[in-house]
């Protein structure tokens, strides 16, 4: 009996190709919209949380200063010392390394091409702090680090535009009056989260920066890595009273340094992306429930034509509950139908939309499955209940409907 | 009375629609008897109760009140499944307005009882093909109703009546659509039905020139069979006609 339900709901599909149609359609649009919806807000969140990443997490960023702004129009307050980075390289637990760093900007020449860019002074601590491989030659050694030699890792840009692209490491270049080797070269990290080309950089060591730049033993930044066992605001909280006893700090005044959690950037945007997603996926939905709308106006507009057809099928010997399976297969069939077109359409939007919003292409099999399932059950309720409808009359009314 | 059990007997019958001062009383105790083999003609006034008489004996409605017995067995006890059954096994249907599933093809309709039936593929189609021979349109079998001429659509729903074999043809007016050439086919495929495949034959309708095909003709009034009178057909023996 069954098969013979089937066959007599795909004649029936197959017959009524327009209203068929009709019927997926708003199905078709309906999970398609939301799928690729929530997709793409998957999508986005993951390109932000691998941003983000890429600055690396569970890292304590330490300024002078208060928040973003010098604050106040008071003095400037003062840089750290080396002494600093020690102390807090020594004396909190829960830190695995402190990275500290001095900046400066000069113009860097080789064979007739200049360009300018900043110089970050560093210890081998911020390539252990942050992952960022290099991709070519080598760190510089302890040796060079405390000598302070002339050996610079430089980024991306700098090869880019100085060494017109051309091979880097090995090659000797000028860095405002001094003579510097390249040593390494820094795999590429794009725009950095609010702007800014993190490409753009020769890493020296500090020393270097501090005698042939600065001219100062200054420490403009500190970056910390704190050991996953650890929680951040724990290690967060030590390095902030470290640095008021450091900075003879009395109690009441106000922090003049400021420590940034990358984590709770991270966080944060997260639960925006989140946020967004969440009604995007929302506004999707309705369209999901406008298109079950759909197919109950096809199916009410249809129902003269069906009830007369039910009336035809009871009375040459149908027995109502073949009719309604019949009904039940077909509305499950369209739905199903509709529900695969939706989802191989989602593909076919998502995949051409991802390299356009650059965010990496996903799949996501929970939303896919839920919204199939939507689709399916609005394909029952609403192609099964006008049909229970009219088996329930008598063959004789049913027959006689205008 | 027939000398053998009545294929047919109604006893009593009466149908009540509706309830309290709208109630309406379409059958007033009905007493009636079909032989095997009849070709019967019901006619009578609208509202005289004809097509309520039909419609029970199409099992498609139950009687208010009385008794129904098909082939010795009752009906009106009978639920709808189960009269479902019984339509399927031993009844056919023609309608005035024809009733084909559109775009459906001729073919597809008529095996549309044999799929109720669980038949095989093949002998579905074998046996649909034999029922559109019969009718005359084995030719227009891939047709749907929409290709097909009004007289041709009424062929196919006889060809899905009778493919079954049942033991009874229910017609209501079924050239009730028709111009009076087309009718007369109609009627002459239902005789040679009744004559050749033994059929019985149980036809509404309001024109005397088709009830005068019929062998037996039921006349209803008021919701009481008001006279029944035996045709002799030219070529027929009296002894077939046994009604009353």
């Amino acid at each position: 009996m069954l098969g013979t339900t089937f066959l007599l709901a795909l004649r029936s599909i197959r017959r009524h190709i327009l209203r068929s149609f009709l019927t997926i359609l708003g199905i078709v649009i309906g999970v398609g919209a939301v799928v690729t919806m929530v997709t793409l807000g998957k999508a986005t969140t993951a390109a932000v949380q691998s941003q983000i990443a890429a600055l690396g997490t569970n890292i304590l960023q330490i300024r002078p200063g208060q928040g973003f702004g010098r604050g106040g129009g008071g003095p400037r307050p003062p840089d750290f010392k080396p002494e600093d980075v020690a102390a807090i390289a020594s004396q909190i637990a829960g830190v695995t390394a402190v990275a500290p760093q001095a900046q400066a900007s000069a113009t860097a020449i080789y064979e007739g091409a200049n360009w300018s860019t900043t110089i970050n002074g560093t210890t081998a601590a911020y390539f252990q702090v942050q992952p960022w491989p290099l991709v070519n030659g080598r760190q510089w050694t302890p040796q060079e680090e405390q000598a302070g030699k002339a050996v610079c890792i430089i980024g991306n840009t700098v090869r880019q535009n100085l060494f017109r692209g051309g091979e880097a490491v090995g090659e000797r270049f000028r860095l405002g009056d001094v003579s510097c080797d390249v040593i390494g070269l820094l795999s590429t990290r794009g725009q950095a989260g609010f702007g800014g080309d993190q490409d753009d950089v020769v890493i020296m060591p500090i020393k270097t920066v501090q005698r042939r730049f600065t001219g100062n033993r200054d420490v403009r930044l500190m970056l910390v890595g704190v050991d996953q066992a650890y929680a951040t605001s724990t290690v967060q909280a030590s390095i902030t009273q470290l640095l008021r006893e450091r900075r003879n700090i009395t109690d009441g005044r106000e922090d003049d340094f400021n420590i940034f959690d990358t984590k709770q950037i991270s966080d944060t945007l997260t639960g925006t992306t989140t946020a967004l997603t969440r009604i995007v996926a929302a506004v999707a939905a309705i369209s999901l429930v406008v298109g079950g709308i759909g197919i109950m106006n096809i199916m009410l507009v249809s129902v003269t034509e069906r009830t007369r057809e039910i009336g035809i099928r009871l009375a040459i010997g149908a027995v109502a509950r073949e009719v309604l399976l019949q009904f039940l297969v077909e509305a499950v069939a369209l739905s199903c139908l509709g529900g695969l077109i939706g989802l191989v359409l989602a593909q076919a939007v998502i995949a051409g939309l991802t390299p356009l919003l650059q965010v990496p292409w996903t799949f996501d099999p929970r939303i896919n499955v839920i919204a199939f399932a939507i689709s399916a059950v609005i394909g029952v309720v609403f192609g099964y209940f006008p049909a229970r409808r009219a088996a329930a009359l008598n063959p004789i009314d049913a027959l006689r409907h205008e | 009375m027939a000398n053998s059990a009545p294929l047919i007997s109604l006893r009593g019958v009466t149908k009540v629609y509706g309830e309290g001062a709208t109630q309406f009383q379409a059958l007033k105790g009905v007493d009636l008897d079909i032989a095997a083999g009849d070709f019967v003609a019901v006619m009578g006034p609208s509202g005289s109760g004809k097509s309520t008489t039909m419609n029970i004996l199409g099992c498609l409605d139950v009687p208010s009140a009385g008794t129904f017995l098909f082939q010795g067995h009752h009906v009106e006890t009978l639920d709808r499944d189960q009269r479902a059954l019984l339509r399927r096994r031993h009844l056919g249907f023609v309608f005035q307005g024809f009733n084909l599933l559109s775009r459906t093809t001729a073919l597809e309709n008529v095996e549309l009882p044999l799929l109720y039936r669980g038949d095989e593929k093949r002998a579905r189609r074998q046996a649909a093909m034999a029922a559109l021979e019969k009718v005359g349109l084995d030719q227009w079998w891939d047709h749907t109703p929409a290709e097909l001429s009004g007289g041709q659509q009424q062929r196919v729903a006889i060809a899905r009546a009778i493919v079954t074999s049942p033991d009874v043809l229910l017609a209501d007016e079924p050239t009730g659509n028709l111009d009076s050439e087309r009718s007369i086919e109609i009627m002459e495929l239902l005789t040679g039905l009744n004559r050749d495949s033994n059929i019985t034959v149980l036809m509404v309708t309001h024109e005397p020139d088709m009830a005068a095909f019929a062998r037996t003709v039921i006349h209803f009034k008021d919701g009481l069979v008001e006279r029944i009178e035996a045709h002799h057909r030219p070529g027929e023996t009296p002894e077939r006609v046994e009604a009353n």
